[in-house]
C-alpha cells in the first residue's frame, strides 16, 4: 500500500511537447510510471517518445482511462491547464510549473476545492510511490520502498531528505512534495491523515519552511490525530527577515513563521525535530525507535 | 518587485485611491519650486527609498536630518531637500549602511483627524487576497500584531470581485470610522483592492492613511509591491523598477537565472534548490560558521551559472571560503562535476572551494574532481562539508 498513486495509477502529461514535459515523461516512463497520453492543444494526434498526444485533457481521460496527470504547462497557461484538468475530472492533479502568478491561483482555487480533484502544487517537485510510480520531477533512483512517507514543502532537501533515509536503511512508502508557493493545493494535515491510515506507513517525515503557518497546523493535527512516529526538520534558521529566499515562498513577517516557533509547536506535539539537516534520517530513525 | 512611494501614490491617483499632491524632485532648486508649486503654508519633504521607517531614520553622516521632514517655506524645502539629496539614509529596514536618496517627494500638508493602517495581501490560511486594517495608524504593523492582535481586523475578499461594501463597513466599524465618512470609505478602499487585484500586487500597504477633517481618506504613505511571477502580463509596471534601489550582486543574478540574497558572513554558498540553499546556511551556522549570501542555481546548474555564481560570491569581499553544495538529481554529478572545474578554472579563485556532490553517478563525479589536482577540498557529506568550510574560513583571517 502506499498514498495517492501506485504501479496501477494512468498518468497524463500536460505540456508534454515542451522541453521538460518531454524530458521528465520519459524519465517517469523508465522508473516504471504508466505514462498513458499527453496533452497539447493543437497537437493531438502526434507522439512524444510513444506516447499519444491529445487536443484536450477531456479527450485524453475519454481514450486513456488515465487518473492522474502531471502538468509542466508555462506559467501564464497553467492555471488553466489545472482547472481543465478539474473539469475533466481527474482525481490527481500534480502541477511541477513554477512562476505561476499568485493570484491565479487564488482565482482557481475556490474552483478546485469545489471538485473532486486533489491538487498537488504547484511549483513542487512532485510524488513517488517507491519503485512503483513516479509522478514528478525527483531522481527516482535514490528511493527504496519501506514504511517511511515523507512529506515536504521543499525539492531538492526533499530528496536530501530521502538519501539520508535510504542511506540509514528506512525505505519510503510515498513522498510528496507539496510546494513552495503561497497558495499549494495540498496541506500537511490533508496528507497527514492519508499517511496515518496507510498500513504501509509506520513513521512520518515532514520538511518545513519558515514562514506561514503550516508546520503549526501540522503539529495540532498530529497531536491530535496521529499515532505513528513523526519526525521533522524546518529550513531557514538563518535566513534574515523580509527576506524572499528565491522561490521558498519563506517570508517571515512580524516574528510569525520563525524556525524556533515551528520547532516548538512540533516538539509540543511529540514531533522529533532534528537540529540540523544532516540529521533528518538519523531523527527518523529515532523517532520510530521511541515508538515501538 | 518594490516601487517608490511616489510611484505607488500616482498608481493610487490614477485609480481613484485619494493621495494628498505632491511633486517629485531631484534636486534642491526642484524641491523649493515643487513648495512653490503646491502653493500651501506647509509641506513635507520625504525620501525616496525602498525601505520602511524613513520618518524616524536618519541621514548617516548628520543623525539630526530625519527622512521626512516638514517644511514652511520655499528656502526650507530646499535646505532639506539638500540634505537628504545624495546621502545615505539609515532606517530599520536598510541595515547600517542605509540607502542613498536619489528623489524627495514634495507633498502637501493636511489636517488630520485621525490615523489608521490598510493593507492588502495574499493569505496562505485562506487561499485569497485579505484586507487588513487597524485604527493604530502610523505605528509598525508588526509591533500592532504582537502587542496588541485585538486591533488587527483582517477581511478577505474575492478575488474576482473585490472587496464588497459591507466588508467595508463592517471593518469601519470595528476601527471607529465616523457614520459620515462610510461612503468615502466605501470607494475608497473598493479602489484599493481594485489596485491590488488589477495590479497583481504582492504587498499593498497605506500606513498611515489619514481620516481628514471633513471626512476623506487620505493615503499619507504608500507602499506596493508586485508579484514578480505577474509581471509578464504588466509591462507598465516593470517600467517602474528601479535598479539603484537593489543590491547589485542581486540584480547580476536575476540577470543570469540565479536566485542571490547577500548575508552578512564570511562563507559563500553555492546550492542547488531553495530548501537546501537556505538549510546549508542553517548547517554552517550550526558549526559555528556565518554565510555570507543565499545562492539557488535551481534545480539543474550549468556552467555558464555556475560561472557566474562564482563570480558573484568571489566579488563579495567579505567572503573567505566557498561552499557548493549540489543534490544532483536528473542533473548527474559528473556534469555538475565538469561545469565546476570549467568554472573554477575560468574564475581566478583566491579562496579555499569545499564541494559536497551528492545524487546520480556520484562516484564519477568525485572522482572527475579529485583527478584534477585543483585546489578543491571534497567532502562526503553534508557536515564534512560544514566543519571543512568554517576551518577553511576561519584559516585565512
Amino acid at each position: 500500500m502506499s498514498i495517492l498513486i501506485d504501479r496501477n495509477t494512468r498518468v497524463l502529461c500536460q505540456g508534454i511537447t515542451g522541453r521538460a514535459g518531454q524530458f521528465h515523461a520519459k524519465h517517469c516512463r523508465e522508473y516504471g510510471t504508466q505514462i498513458v497520453g499527453g496533452v497539447t492543444p493543437g497537437r493531438g494526434g502526434q507522439s512524444v517518445e510513444g506516447v499519444p498526444v491529445f487536443d484536450s485533457v477531456a479527450e485524453a481521460v475519454e481514450r486513456t482511462g488515465a487518473e492522474a496527470t502531471m502538468i509542466f504547462v508555462p506559467p501564464p497557461f497553467a492555471a488553466d491547464a489545472i482547472l481543465e484538468a478539474v473539469d475533466a475530472g481527474i482525481p490527481l492533479i500534480v502541477a511541477i510549473t513554477e512562476g505561476i502568478p499568485v493570484l491565479d491561483m487564488a482565482r482557481i482555487m475556490p474552483e478546485v476545492r469545489r471538485s473532486q480533484s486533489r491538487l498537488i502544487g504547484p511549483n513542487c517537485p512532485g510524488v513517488i510511490t517507491a519503485e512503483e510510480c513516479k509522478i514528478g520531477i525527483m531522481p527516482g533512483y535514490i528511493h527504496r520502498r519501506g514504511p517511511i512517507g515523507v512529506i515536504s514543502r521543499s525539492g531538492t532537501l526533499t530528496y536530501e531528505a530521502v538519501w539520508q533515509l535510504t542511506g540509514v536503511g528506512l525505505g519510503q512508502s510515498t513522498c510528496v512534495g507539496l510546494g513552495g508557493d503561497p497558495i499549494v493545493g495540498t496541506s500537511f494535515v490533508d496528507l497527514l491523515r492519508m499517511f496515518e491510515e496507510d498500513p504501509q506507513t509506520e513513521g512520518i517525515l515532514l520538511i518545513g519552511e519558515i514562514g506561514g503557518s503550516a508546520e503549526e497546523d501540522a503539529a495540532a493535527y498530529v497531536s491530535a490525530h496521529v499515532t505513528k512516529a513523526v519526525a521533522a526538520f524546518v529550513a531557514g534558521r538563518t535566513a534574515p527577515p523580509g527576506k524572499r529566499m528565491g522561490h521558498a515562498g519563506a517570508i517571515i513577517s512580524g516574528g510569525k513563521g520563525t524556525v524556533a516557533e515551528k520547532v516548538a509547536a512540533l516538539e509540543s506535539a511529540g514531533i522529533f525535530v532534528a537540529q540540523s539537516p544532516a540529521e533528518m534520517g538519523e531523527t527518523m530513525k529515532r523517532a520510530l525507535r521511541k515508538k515501538t | 518587485m518594490k516601487i517608490h512611494e511616489y510611484q505607488a501614490k500616482k498608481i493610487f491617483r490614477e485609480a481613484g485611491v485619494e493621495v494628498p499632491r505632491g511633486i517629485v524632485a531631484d534636486s534642491p532648486r526642484a524641491a523649493g519650486e515643487a513648495f512653490a508649486g503646491l502653493g500651501g503654508p506647509m509641506a513635507l519633504v520625504k525620501a525616496q527609498i525602498h525601505a520602511g521607517g524613513r520618518g524616524k531614520g536618519t541621514i548617516a553622516e548628520m543623525p539630526a536630518q530625519r527622512g521626512v521632514q516638514i517644511v514652511r517655506s520655499r528656502e526650507e524645502a530646499e535646505t532639506a531637500a539638500g540634505n537628504l539629496l545624495g546621502h545615505r539614509l539609515v532606517t530599520i529596514q536598510t541595515g547600517a549602511e542605509g540607502k542613498t536618496v536619489h528623489r524627495v517627494l514634495v507633498e502637501e500638508g493636511c489636517s488630520i483627524a485621525k490615523e489608521f493602517y490598510l493593507g492588502a495581501v495574499v493569505d496562505r490560511g485562506t487561499g485569497g487576497p485579505v484586507l487588513i486594517a487597524s485604527p493604530e495608524g502610523g505605528m509598525e504593523i508588526e509591533h500592532v500584531a504582537a502587542a496588541m492582535p485585538d486591533r488587527i481586523f483582517t477581511e478577505p475578499f474575492n478575488s474576482y470581485t473585490g472587496v464588497q461594501p459591507h466588508q467595508i463597513r463592517k471593518l469601519a466599524w470595528r476601527l471607529g470610522l465616523p457614520q459620515s465618512a462610510l461612503r468615502a470609505a466605501e470607494q475608497f478602499v473598493q479602489a484599493f483592492s481594485r489596485v491590488f487585484l488589477e495590479r497583481d500586487c504582492s504587498l499593498l500597504e497605506i500606513n498611515p492613511l489619514a481620516l481628514t477633517a471633513d471626512d476623506r481618506l487620505l493615503a499619507l504613505d504608500a507602499k506596493m509591491s508586485f508579484d514578480d511571477s505577474a509581471l509578464f502580463r504588466h509591462a507598465d509596471s516593470t517600467e517602474l523598477r528601479d535598479l539603484a534601489e537593489e543590491e547589485p550582486a542581486e540584480v547580476r543574478a536575476g540577470e543570469a537565472g540565479l536566485s542571490y540574497v547577500k548575508l552578512d558572513g564570511n562563507i559563500g554558498c553555492l546550492v542547488n534548490g531553495a530548501g537546501l540553499a537556505m538549510s546549508t546556511m542553517d548547517l554552517i551556522k550550526l558549526h559555528g560558521g556565518e554565510p555570507a549570501n543565499f545562492l539557488d542555481v535551481g534545480g539543474g546548474a550549468n556552467v555558464r551559472q555556475v560561472i557566474e555564481a562564482f563570480h558573484i560570491l568571489l566579488g563579495d569581499a567579505s567572503v573567505r571560503a566557498v561552499l557548493v553544495n549540489i543534490f544532483g538529481g536528473i542533473m548527474q554529478c559528473t556534469t555538475i562535476a565538469d561545469a565546476l572545474l570549467e568554472a573554477y578554472r575560468t574564475v581566478h579563485f583566491t579562496v579555499p572551494l569545499v564541494v559536497r556532490l551528492e545524487g546520480t553517478e556520484v562516484e564519477q563525479g568525485r572522482r572527475i574532481l579529485a583527478e584534477s589536482e585543483l585546489n578543491i577540498i571534497a567532502a562526503t557529506d553534508l557536515t564534512d562539508a560544514a566543519q571543512k568550510v568554517v576551518a577553511a574560513a576561519s584559516r585565512r583571517i
